[in-house]
């Protein structure tokens, strides 16, 4: 009992230097960036997708939001595929989830816009 | 109900470690911080000084997180980075010569938080590898061009050897092909940010999305 409460203390006063819980579903977003640099050929935009679809899925069902820059970085990749309608709506999800986007993601609609 | 010596011991020590992850030595001052209190912040790929190309790209696809989880918009890394590319910006040093006034312009951030990798990778002995990652940051009002903050963090993973000659120089092999495929250096990136970001009294402080906003750092 001694030992177990003892081990709690130190796990508390630890906990008070670790990095907070986190507030967002991250699921592979940064290292399928990361591989899409190092090995682009590896990783094509279509495994990319993918791979993040599927921490959407995750995410909705823990109701849980993604990162600021998940969704424009989505709406990128389906712009790179060619899927102008499900790029421009991840574009607006992005605007809506994050105001502070909303000047860079104008622009950046303006140009999937372009024919 | 008393406390076992030995046990007593090692709580204290348990508890002092701990806070010793915690303690600074100097707090930085936030005066043009707090004047300036940014919400979006843009990261810009970084200065690479390391002899490590892919230091780049295996740091940069690191910062987004704690920034974030700090509480700030952190604009797309990927995205900003082929925007820039697509309009004349080919490296990281051009795009952080950018001038301020034409990157707020274009991505309405508050904030440019400009990285200086001083070292990543592997730095090889004959019977061990020491993997270090150092980095030094700016973050930069885009509307004053003020700095609002500024940070360094290192962090380092060790391997040594056992003793045994034979049995370290056939393990410092079949580590340093590990460590080239997975660039160790990538996850050791994650440790020098949170000695970067997360210091009390030196770190960056809590944005508009953290529960601990207007808290001190």
């Amino acid at each position: 009992m001694i030992r177990g409460t003892l081990l709690l203390g130190a796990g508390v006063v630890l906990a008070g230097c670790a990095a907070p819980a986190s507030r967002y579903e991250w699921g592979s977003y940064e290292e399928v960036i990361y591989a899409s640099y190092l090995s682009h050929d590896d990783l094509p935009a279509e495994k990319q997708v993918e791979l993040l679809e599927k921490d959407y899925q995750v995410a909705r069902s823990a109701n849980r939001r993604m990162p600021p820059g998940w969704h424009a970085h989505m709406g990128y990749l389906y712009y790179q595929l060619g899927r102008g309608d499900q790029a421009r709506q991840e574009l607006l999800t992005e605007k809506a989830e994050f105001p502070e986007s909303t000047v860079f993601i104008d622009r950046l609609l303006a140009n999937v816009s372009k024919p | 109900m008393s406390v076992p010596g030995r046990w007593r011991i090692a709580a204290v020590l348990a508890i002092a470690l701990g806070l010793g992850g915690c303690q600074t030595v100097k707090p930085y001052d936030y005066t043009n911080f707090r004047a300036h209190p940014p919400r979006s912040i843009l990261v810009l790929p970084p200065l690479n000084e390391s002899t490590a190309i892919e230091g780049t790209y295996g740091y940069l696809t690191t910062v987004t997180r704690p920034v974030a989880e700090r509480g700030y918009y952190v604009f797309p890394i990927a995205v900003v980075d082929q925007f820039m590319k697509d309009n004349g910006l080919p490296t990281a040093a051009e795009m952080q010569q950018a001038p301020l006034a034409k990157v707020a312009q274009i991505t309405g951030a508050d904030a440019v938080l400009f990285l200086d990798l001083k070292q990543y990778g592997a730095h090889y002995q004959v019977l061990s590898s020491n993997v270090i990652v150092e980095v030094a940051a700016k973050l930069v009002d885009t509307r004053t061009g003020l700095l609002l903050w500024e940070g360094h963090g290192a962090a380092q993973q060790a391997s040594n050897g056992s003793g045994n000659i034979l049995g370290d120089l056939l393990a410092a092999a079949i580590t340093q092909a590990i460590n080239k495929k997975s660039d160790r250096a990538h996850q050791v990136s994650r440790l020098a940010n949170a000695n970067l970001f997360f210091p009390e009294q030196t770190g960056l402080p809590y944005g508009p999305y953290s529960p601990q906003y207007d808290k001190a750092p």
